[in-house]
């Protein structure tokens, strides 16, 4: 291919919108449901239902076959509930029986009485989107687009009508059925769509789009979105983006990487789709890896500040070396010498916390404690000495025992858990250490 | 205005679908796979009570209340609510399952969640009103969590979970509430609310049944009680019938016949 023809690739991205947009809406509630496999299943299972139908009409003409594939998939729904319930199998599993037990029946029979009928295993996988717009002779709608067109409108509708019916009876089945919205009734009307779906994009997108585009866009919009009309628009807009990114790169990626020949459009859009969702999971703003990576990091940091405050206050109340300041070289000794130590030193004095002076000759700068840093350091002494005192009294471990978690509790003890701590203490004057405990005041 | 003057402590006189009685259970046995988890249960609750149900694990709590709301099948025996079936009744009757049987993930604010309260009384595919959203806020107030309704409900304690699902059944504005350990894991805090919530439902004339766990508080949050263990093993006023000696019937051990009688219609069941 040599470039953009609207003809050609108009068609073949239309199909792949429809498609996509279709499987990603259904899929939405797959995933909430933690039923996601049913496409999978459903799109293996439906060879017995293509078997007896042409065993039946003796025809392949669309109408009995889709039929015969739509049927399969409602059993299939229907089978997986019963293994389900009856067989104590969780829900996975019991798709999984069902599916595969029904895909091995779909190929005997195919074997035994329908040898002649041709079963392309590319066909199945990838679909044939390629083609669809061979069927646009004429400025005539290629047929299948119609068909892709109605089952997304179906689909539409389904989701407007019964939206409120069908999140209710996702979040919480028992309610919904008491309510009068039968769980179950929902459940199977879903099934019914979602083999619907499955059996009218297997033939033109194949199945590998299907299953992708029931689970991945779905599972993409979970990760970026907290309300349930945001997550299916959001997972609307990936599949989109996919079944466009997918053919452009399926048309020009491998002219771009110096190949020559256009690469499969179908398997390129699952690619997008794919790329999407890693990208989801590493962007999110609450549970994407990068932002709790900020997170954490921001968190250590914090530690590592409060850690060198501590420091700087024993220091000053040992009055050690004769009430010298602490010298550089001394807290890099203390807290380790890292590249983080000493930007957490840096960060102290831009704050203002910590005030550097020069100390005495090749020992480096020496630090004290500002006002506000005073404070903040006496804050977190106190935490940490309540906390001793606290496990002290309640766990009876011998006092050295619980320096360890109050060095780490005390980033964490907020002004009410401190003053928790204290009433059950009676107001404690001194730690386990006998070392006096700052009072609660001197904080701002 | 029920028969609390009744001598007996054990109310086994079953009012065959009383209009008067918010609950009536007449004979009711419910099996799973054919085991029958619980036996003959006849009960006739009091108007305006709040009824704790209490018995050990395994003792059927839980498949009682999910009975009566037609979620587990039954096996003989049946429910009326003011003489009539559930299916007539919807309406009058709210239910707060276990905190645990739902996913806390979904994607809903807890205003959403709480809005869910008013399904029960819109016409299929219509959406919830401003009204409807109105009232939920309304019982949000209610039960003290009005500052978190725009919050996404994976973000709540398991406290402020259990007190949506309140908030819910508040807003089904329903008659008779059943309620599947409220209790259960929450903070101190939580539990308070969840007693005044309560007690304000009675003064209403609400009628509560309350699957509970912790026997330290049933005389104190409870004013009737069930005691069940696969049978009713007493049931009536708190002060008449929470007593050492039923507790020790209910508590002590099963009645091994009913396990083993069970265990053979499991085993040899031709139904």
């Amino acid at each position: 291919m040599t470039g953009w023809n609207w003809h050609l690739d108009g068609w073949i991205v239309l199909a792949g919108v429809l498609s996509a947009c279709s499987c990603a809406l259904l899929g939405n509630y797959l995933v909430l449901r933690r039923m996601s496999l049913m496409g999978d299943a459903i799109s293996h299972a439906v060879l017995p239902g293509l078997a007896i139908a042409f065993l039946v009409t003796h025809s392949r003409s669309a109408v009995p076959m889709f039929a015969g594939a739509v049927i399969a998939g409602v059993v299939t729904a229907v089978l997986s509930q019963a293994v389900n319930r009856h067989g104590k199998v969780e829900h996975g599993a019991a798709m999984g029986v069902v599916f595969s037990v029904l895909f091995a029946l779909g190929l005997i029979l195919i074997r035994q009485a329908a040898d002649h009928v041709d079963l392309d295993p590319g066909c199945v996988l990838y679909g044939n989107i390629a083609q669809i717009p061979l069927e646009a002779i004429g400025g005539r709608v290629p047929p299948q687009v119609v068909n892709l067109a109605v089952v997304l409108v179906v689909d539409v509708l389904f989701v407007v009508l019964f939206y409120k019916e069908l999140k209710i009876s996702t979040f919480d089945p028992e309610l919904a059925t008491t309510l009068g919205y039968n769980a179950d009734t929902l459940h199977y009307a879903l099934m019914v769509l979602v083999s619907v779906t499955t059996v009218a994009n297997f033939e033109s997108v194949g199945s590998i789009l299907v299953i992708a585009m029931l689970i991945v866009p779905a599972v993409t919009a979970h990760l970026l979105t907290d309300r349930l009309s945001a997550m299916i628009g959001v997972s609307l807009m990936a599949a989109c983006l996919s079944a466009i990114g997918g053919h452009v790169f399926a048309a020009f990626g491998p002219g771009w990487l110096g190949m020559k020949a256009a690469t499969n459009t179908s398997a390129m859009m699952a690619v997008v789709a794919g790329l999407l969702l890693c990208a989801a999971v590493l962007l999110a703003p609450r549970h994407g890896l990068v932002s709790r990576l900020l997170h954490r990091r921001q968190m250590r940091m914090t530690i590592l500040r409060e850690d060198i405050l501590g420091l700087l206050h024993r220091w000053q109340e040992m009055r050690a070396e004769g009430g010298r300041a602490m010298t550089h070289r001394e807290v890099l000794a203390a807290v380790g010498d890292t590249r983080s130590v000493r930007q957490a030193i840096r960060s102290l004095l831009r704050k203002q916390f910590v005030e550097k002076a020069s100390g005495p000759p090749d020992a480096g700068h020496t630090y004290r404690l500002s006002g506000d840093g005073q404070a903040r350091a006496a804050r977190l002494i106190r935490s940490h000495r309540l906390w001793e005192s606290y496990i002290d009294r309640h766990f009876n471990l011998p006092p050295d025992h619980v320096h360890m978690s109050a060095e780490r509790v005390e980033h964490f003890l907020t002004p009410e858990l401190r003053h928790e701590i204290e009433a059950d203490l009676t107001s404690p004057r001194t730690d386990p250490h006998g070392r006096e405990i700052p009072p609660e005041s001197i904080g701002g | 205005m029920h028969d609390q003057t009744s001598p007996s402590s054990v109310q086994r006189a079953s009012p065959d679908h009383d209009p008067a009685c918010p609950v009536s259970i007449h004979d009711l046995t419910v099996a799973y796979h054919r085991r029958p988890v619980l036996w003959d249960i006849d009960y006739a609750g009091p108007e305006g009570q709040l009824i704790g149900i209490v018995g050990p694990n395994g003792a059927g709590k839980s498949t009682l209340i999910k009975a009566c709301l037609n979620l587990v099948p039954i096996a003989s025996g049946s429910v009326s609510f003011y003489g009539k079936p559930y299916r007539q009744q919807r309406r009058l009757v709210g239910y707060v399952p276990q905190r645990e049987s739902v996913d806390w993930d979904f994607p809903a604010s807890v205003l959403d969640v709480v809005t869910m309260g008013r399904y029960g009384r819109l016409p299929w595919c219509l959406p919830p009103t401003r009204e409807d959203r109105r009232v939920a806020l309304h019982c949000l107030e209610q039960v003290g969590m009005a500052d978190y309704a725009r919050r996404q409900i994976s973000r709540l304690s398991g406290g402020q979970q259990q007190r949506v699902f309140l908030a819910r059944a508040l807003a089904q504005d329903a008659r008779i509430y059943f309620m599947d350990e409220p209790f259960a894991g929450v903070d101190a805090a939580t539990e308070t609310a969840i007693v005044g919530i309560l007690r304000e439902l009675r003064a209403r004339g609400r009628t509560v049944l309350i699957v509970h766990h912790d026997l330290q508080t049933v005389a104190e949050y409870f004013n009737h009680v069930i005691l069940l263990n696969m049978r009713i093993i007493a049931a009536g006023p708190t002060a008449q019938v929470f007593t050492q000696e039923n507790l020790q019937k209910t508590y002590g051990g099963r009645l091994t016949l009913l396990d083993k009688a069970a265990q053979a219609m499991a085993l040899n069941g031709n139904r």
